[in-house]
């Protein structure tokens, strides 16, 4: 039984230590959000975030991750209460088959966390781990832009009801 | 950083600082030296065709494009920082913009520059440029280069300052330095040796500047003597040794190093990394013949042994050098290798069985030090745009420092039967703090 | 098939995992007058669209979403016509037990087939729904008015359709025509209604056949011979078999498969039995760099295209080029991925195949079954492009499924599975000679395209991948065309410029060196890439504007206007002041000279020392008819264009004279965010009441040949050989 931590909630799971994470996600947990692309680190797709920094789930066995926060897509917002980032995707209709996208999406979230005015040269080499086939990076850096202007918009007003 | 290594620094710095001004001072007068005369930028027209092919070929082999060009740049221009133990020198446009590049510099001028470090207005350049190499190159190959970049497309782009500590950022003191450790006089051939050996260590020695990474420096940045391509580093990165010292568990035959040379792979060692990408990006551009003879006296230097032949399956394959590892190793790092590496490492994995040698066969594994291994888990190997050739993802983001040196233990227990490391969390440690430099 | 992702819903759908239900429909009479789109071979209203006692929609297509936004366009067809909100649609998609078969998803085929089925289908029931009420109250139709799936009367009397499909049978022939709404009172057709499926996908929702989970369900994995025609001699079964999972090691003949249950034990015991496999090879694959020469010389069947005689000026210029393209892959991001059951009563597969019903009688024949046997129901993938490895996994997990009778079976593919086994789009060449007269005007077009057969799609067994491995394969049907107007290799390659004197070949070559199909746009991506590259050269050679002199050769309407648009919103009449390594470039085409009309103008800049291309501003015009979803329009264009930016850049299948090269991402470059274009921006011609036009495949010759022009532009260099590489353009531009 390993321990892991994901969208702040306790597992045990019994799976093999070497087993990476998104196996996990999607067969033990029910959290298809991060796809199976490559398994090989190559295209994003499996992208979910380790404490704060956007890993590929697919090359993280499960053996690391004791005592660290896994957040995956379906931890930022659902289809009726979406997180800014998922809200701005689906304002640009950013997705064609969309199998690429919620890496995309994973990575956008730890690219605004720290740096949240990016410019557009930051985001799209923010984003160049991640692959797209369909050709949506248009969409997909739309997107980026939209959710970093509506985080921004909302970051004073967090600030003051701190 | 710690306390000591603070002091440390600080008298480093001190001492340092009186050596190059005594230096300086010895010099005397040459400390000062004259501005030459601004020309007007040549037309393309009155160089010849096959200068400038030559001297694209040396600019490749000089790799003027690694340290001329910003991340995101165009070529030449200028604006990359290159850290230095005294701070960051940032490379100059050398493109022929009058303003911002060297539009207006004479054949003398840059003669001067490649040679003796001065800039055309008379400054004392830093010596991350390597003129103390570029000293030895013929004339004729000066002038090439010089045709080379006079006909590049001029671009206005000015270098940031350089951000260097006080007093290194006082140019006179260079002239001290220079009295230390530039020698000049050209490269000359050895007798003894053929024409293709002798041509290819005029490119090593004069042009390539292999040394500038590949020697051991010295406290104040210079390369050592009698220390040539002795392994060093570049940008934080291992730069193994090119000599006896090679730790390559099959010896390097010239063959195989050029290949590793102009495509940056090779079968029997594994693909080049770090800084040393680019520079086979750029030798993959130049004639094969001038490549060749590179290797051809890199590989007279470097141990000869038998050469397995590239690809065989029990090296590809398996590679174990130390299959007790396998069982004696800690349950951890095996579950980090097999979910972070096994997926191109493991020996049934489809990059192996595609040609990809094992780790065994790498030079980082049975180095002395890990920070060769290190700087590839963190740090990985960037893709190149549309370019097919060898990618790792970087691991900094998911392998915490500890992480990082069990797998690195790992791996040497694995794949090498030299004595394991010391201090591997110390090395993850710096390699961090230096980020992955390309 | 909608959100059906689970046996509880599966359950609710159908009664079992194994339903198999008659579908209705009746074969049309030869002397009917000819019904619209896919109405033609599946007539009778209720196996379009059924209507619950409860007021449920529901609306059946045989087409699938492939992440080209079809479901999202089929559903506002449907509402606008039914007079219903969108929301209360239930759309199921292509399902062997439960759809009309309307072939393959493909060739941007789907609105003109499905689209114009459903439209003419909903608003016959509107029809009839209304009719009804109107009878009942003896009041004439026109007076009554439908809200949103109630028919209001003048009295203020409402009925729901719920409660009138009670009264009335939809078992009726559709009629040619009749009750279609007035284009002009559209209110959802024709709006950019945001797409059904991306929230889900957003979100974590279960949305593909990967994201599929079953009770009881194994995970399998195949391994794959390593190059074509390997036989297997020996491997080690025992000591996989004995692995941590693992259920079962399947071996028959040389295909050779692992089930286990986890996902993870099944890839670890995969790659075991890989490794322990011995093979017999032999090396069958050309030499990479010659391949275009290879298919150019190779023994041809010619099929002529079109000859046009007529007199003209006498030539004062003629010029000459040649074009070729690589093997190029579909590359979906998602590997191939199927779930199968199998049981007495048959197999039942979840795949996202392109054409259930082909699929079918493929996997019949393959397991031995009566076609009945088989059900195929599709569940949407990562994007496809083509016929990549959908059909062939599918056969995987019905092969695999059968050694555990009773519990599904997910397969999904490796990554250098999907990049070595799926079939490649065909290396091509074409050649062509055209003349100028002493005005600068085409008096005479020779064109000849050489290229293998564009369509392997499995329709039987013996094209699925497994066939060749299996001990007794079956027959292998011999490669045919694809005749015109739509044609394979020969798409598009029927100029649509009004030519005085124009012969075009088509040199069919059956030898196919390595496994090619259908790969979006098919022939029409070299043969607009080179008529439109050498419309290029010949505006040059008659020292004309590229935009006036395709203008000059244009008759079609709509085409000019296309050309206008797009030239207008570039701004190409005020070009702006010339920067060296920056240029621009222009094309055009109707895909198919059908489909969807597209003009493309962009800019670009050349980085001189080593030959990279920068995209800068692309814009493009189309005119698709009248549009049921602009945005979905935008969308499939600016993929198009993206997606075959990078073809245009990047992209070539390696191999040795043995292995795919090309294993993985490293080994195949595509474009990643920074080389994506600075901007891309789609003008929608409005053609209010024009039969929709396919566009799916529009945008991709056009932007290839758009790059080629403006790199001439840029650095004076014309590149006739795809990939227009960096190594290329360097070698081309010298020092
Ligand atoms: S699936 Fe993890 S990077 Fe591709
Ligand atoms: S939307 Fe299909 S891969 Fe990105």
């Amino acid at each position: 039984m390993i321990k892991l931590t994901v969208n702040g909630q306790e597992h045990a799971v019994d799976a093999e230590p070497d087993t990476p994470l998104l196996y996990v996600l999607r067969n033990d947990l029910g959290l298809n959000g991060a796809k199976f692309g490559c398994g090989l680190g190559q295209c994003g797709a499996c992208t979910v975030i380790v404490d704060g920094a956007a890993v590929f789930s697919c090359l993280t066995p499960i053996a690391l991750l004791p005592g660290r926060q896994v957040t995956t897509i379906e931890g930022l917002g659902t289809e009726d209460a979406p997180g800014p980032v998922q809200r701005a995707f689906m304002t640009e209709q950013a997705a064609q088959c969309g199998y690429c996208i919620a890496g995309m999406v994973m990575r956008a979230q730890a690219l605004l966390a720290h740096t949240p005015d990016p410019s557009e040269q930051e985001i799209r080499d923010g984003l160049n781990p991640n692959l797209c086939r369909c050709g949506t990076h248009m969409r997909i850096l739309a997107a980026v832009r939209r959710a970093a202007s509506s985080l921004r918009a909302a970051a004073p007003t967090k600030a003051a009801a701190q | 950083m710690a306390q000591s290594a603070r002091i440390r620094l600080h008298r480093y710095v001190v001492v340092a600082v009186v050596i190059l001004a005594v230096a300086a001072g010895a010099a005397g007068a040459i400390a000062w030296r004259p501005s030459m005369p601004p020309i007007a930028p040549p037309d393309r027209a009155s160089f010849a065709e096959t200068e400038v092919a030559r001297g694209a070929a040396l600019a490749a082999l000089g790799d003027c494009a690694a340290c001329h060009t910003a991340e995101n740049g165009r070529p030449y221009t200028g604006g990359r920082g290159i850290p230095t133990p005294f701070g960051i020198v940032y490379a100059t446009n050398i493109t022929p913009d009058p303003a911002t590049g060297i539009g207006h510099w004479s054949l003398d001028a840059f003669r001067r520059a490649m040679r003796d470090g001065i800039d055309r207005a008379g400054r004392h350049l830093y010596p991350v440029l390597p003129y103390p190499h570029f000293t030895r190159a013929t004339d004729d190959d000066i002038a090439a280069m010089y045709a080379f970049l006079m006909t590049r497309a001029p671009v206005q782009q000015k270098a940031p300052a350089n951000a260097l500590t006080f007093p290194f950022n006082w140019r006179p003191l260079l002239a001290g330095w220079n009295v230390l450790f530039l020698r000049p006089g050209m490269w000359r051939p050895d007798p003894s040796k053929d024409a293709e050996w002798n041509h290819g260590a005029y490119l090593v020695e004069a042009i390539s500047h292999c040394g500038a990474c590949h020697t051991p420096h010295n406290l104040l940045g210079a390369e050592q003597g009698g220390q040539a391509l002795a392994g060093g580093e570049a940008e934080g990165w291992y730069a193994p040794p090119l000599q006896a010292g090679s730790p390559a568990p099959v010896s390097w035959n010239a063959d195989a190093l050029a290949t590793y040379l102009r495509t940056g792979f090779d079968a029997g060692h594994g693909a080049a990394a770090g800084p040393m990408a680019p520079v086979t990006h750029q030798l993959a551009t130049v004639p094969d013949a001038d490549v060749h003879t590179i290797a051809v006296y890199v590989a007279s230097l470097m141990p000869s042994g038998p050469t397995p032949q590239a690809g065989t399956p029990q090296t590809a394959a398996t590679g174990l050098a130390n299959p007790a590892a396998r069982s004696v190793a800690d349950p951890q790092a095996l579950a980090i290798f097999n979910g972070a590496c096994g997926a191109c490492h493991g020996a049934d994995a489809p990059m192996t069985r595609a040609g990809a040698p094992s780790l065994a066969l790498g030079t980082a594994v049975n180095a002395p030090t890990s920070r060769g291994v290190v700087d590839m888990i963190l740090h990985g190997l960037p893709w190149r745009e549309g370019h097919a050739g060898p990618y790792m993802p970087a691991f900094s983001a998911v392998l915490t420092d500890a992480q990082v040196a069990v797998l690195a233990t790992y791996l040497r227990a694995r794949y090498s039967d030299r004595p394991p490391w010391q201090d591997v969390e110390a090395t993850v440690q710096a390699a961090r703090r230096q980020g992955g430099g390309t | 098939m909608t959100a059906v992702l689970s046996r509880r819903s599966l359950l609710a759908a159908g009664g079992g995992l194994l339903v198999f239900v008659a579908i209705p429909g009746e074969p049309a009479r030869a002397d009917d007058v000819p019904l619209p789109g896919s109405l033609k071979g599946t007539p009778l209203l209720d196996a379009w669209i059924r209507i619950g006692p409860d007021g449920v929609i529901t609306a059946f297509t045989g087409k699938a979403e492939l992440g080209q936004g079809l479901k999202t366009a089929l559903i506002q067809v449907i509402a606008e016509q039914l007079d219903i909100a969108p929301a209360r649609v239930t759309l199921v998609t292509a399902d062997t037990a439960r759809t009309p078969n309307e072939g393959f998803t493909a060739g941007s085929h789907s609105m003109q087939d499905s689209g114009t089925a459903l439209l003419n289908a909903a608003a016959q029931a509107r029809l009839l729904l209304v009719e009804t009420v109107a009878t009942d109250l003896g009041v004439a139709a026109e007076t009554l008015t439908v809200v949103d799936g109630v028919v209001h009367a003048p009295g203020g009397a409402t009925h729901d359709y719920g409660s009138l499909a009670a009264k009335l049978s939809l078992h009726v022939r559709a009629q040619p025509g009749g009750g279609l709404k007035d284009p002009a009172a559209y209110r959802v057709m024709g709006t950019s209604m945001p797409r059904t499926d991306i929230p889900a996908k957003l979100t974590g929702g279960a949305a593909y056949v990967q994201d599929m989970h079953m009770p009881g369900m194994l995970h399998a994995r195949a391994v794959r011979q390593p190059s074509a025609g390997a036989t297997l001699l020996r491997v080690d079964t025992d000591a996989v078999a004995r692995m941590p999972g693992v259920v079962k090691v399947v071996r028959d003949g040389s295909y050779l498969a692992v089930i286990a249950e986890g996902e993870w034990q099944a890839i670890k015991a995969m790659r075991t039995l890989g490794a322990s496999a011995e093979w017999q090879e032999t090396a069958t694959l050309p030499v990479q760099a010659d391949a275009p020469a290879l298919i150019r010389s190779l023994p041809a069947r010619d099929i002529p295209v079109l000859s046009w005689t007529n007199p003209a000026a006498p030539a004062v210029k003629r010029i000459s080029a040649r074009y070729t393209r690589p093997y190029q892959m579909h590359g979906a991001i998602g590997p191939s991925c199927a779930l199968a059951v199998s049981s007495d009563d048959g197999v039942t597969v979840w795949t996202h195949t392109q054409g259930v019903f082909p699929l079918r009688a493929a996997l019949a024949q393959l397991l031995g079954l009566p076609a009945e046997k088989v059900r195929c129901v599709h569940v949407e993938g990562s994007g496809c492009y083509g016929h990549n490895g959908a059909d062939d996994v599918a056969a995987d997990a019905a092969l695999i499924a059968r050694a555990v009778p009773g519990r599904p079976v997910r397969v999904q593919w490796m990554r250098e599975q999907e990049h070595t086994s799926e079939p490649y789009g065909p290396a091509m060449a074409a050649e062509a000679t055209g003349a100028l007269d002493a005005e600068g005007r085409i008096v005479d077009w020779d064109y000849g395209v050489w290229s293998n057969t564009h369509n392997r799609r499995p329709n039987v067994g013996g094209l699925l991948l497994q066939n060749a491995a299996l001990p007794t394969p079956l027959p292998v049907p011999p490669p045919e065309p694809i005749p015109m107007p739509e044609g394979g290799g020969e798409r598009n390659s029927n100029p649509i410029y009004a030519l005085t004197n124009a012969r075009v070949v088509s040199h069919f070559v059956p030898e196919m060196p390595l496994r090619v199909s259908a790969m979006r746009a098919l022939g029409a991506y070299l043969n607009v890439f080179a008529i439109e590259s050498f419309m290029d050269e010949l505006a040059i050679a008659a020292g004309a504007d590229p935009v006036t002199f395709r203008l000059r050769h244009l008759t079609d309407e709509r085409g000019r206007a296309v050309v206008q648009a797009a030239a207008d919103s570039f701004g190409w009449g005020k070009p702006a002041a010339r920067e060296p390594g920056h240029g621009r470039g222009f094309a055009f085409a109707r895909y198919k000279n059908l489909g969807a009309y597209c003009a493309v103008a962009l800019n670009l800049s050349v980085e001189h020392e080593t030959g990279r291309i920068r995209l800068g501003r692309v814009v493009a015009a189309v005119d698709s008819g009248q549009p049921i979803n602009p945005d979905g329009i935008r969308n499939q264009i600016e993929g198009a264009m993206v997606q075959a930016a990078s073809w245009t850049l990047y992209e070539q299948v390696r191999f040795d004279r043995r292995h795919i090269a090309s294993t993985d991402w490293s080994g195949y470059p595509i474009m990643r965010f920074p080389a994506a274009p600075e901007s891309v921006e789609v003008h929608i011609l409005p053609r209010p009441g024009q039969p929709f036009l396919g566009t799916g495949e529009a945008g991709q010759g056009p932007i290839a040949a758009a790059i080629a022009n403006a790199l001439h532009d840029a650095v004076g260099v014309r590149l006739r050989d795809l990939p227009l590489s960096s190594e290329r353009v360097k070698a081309a531009i010298g020092v």
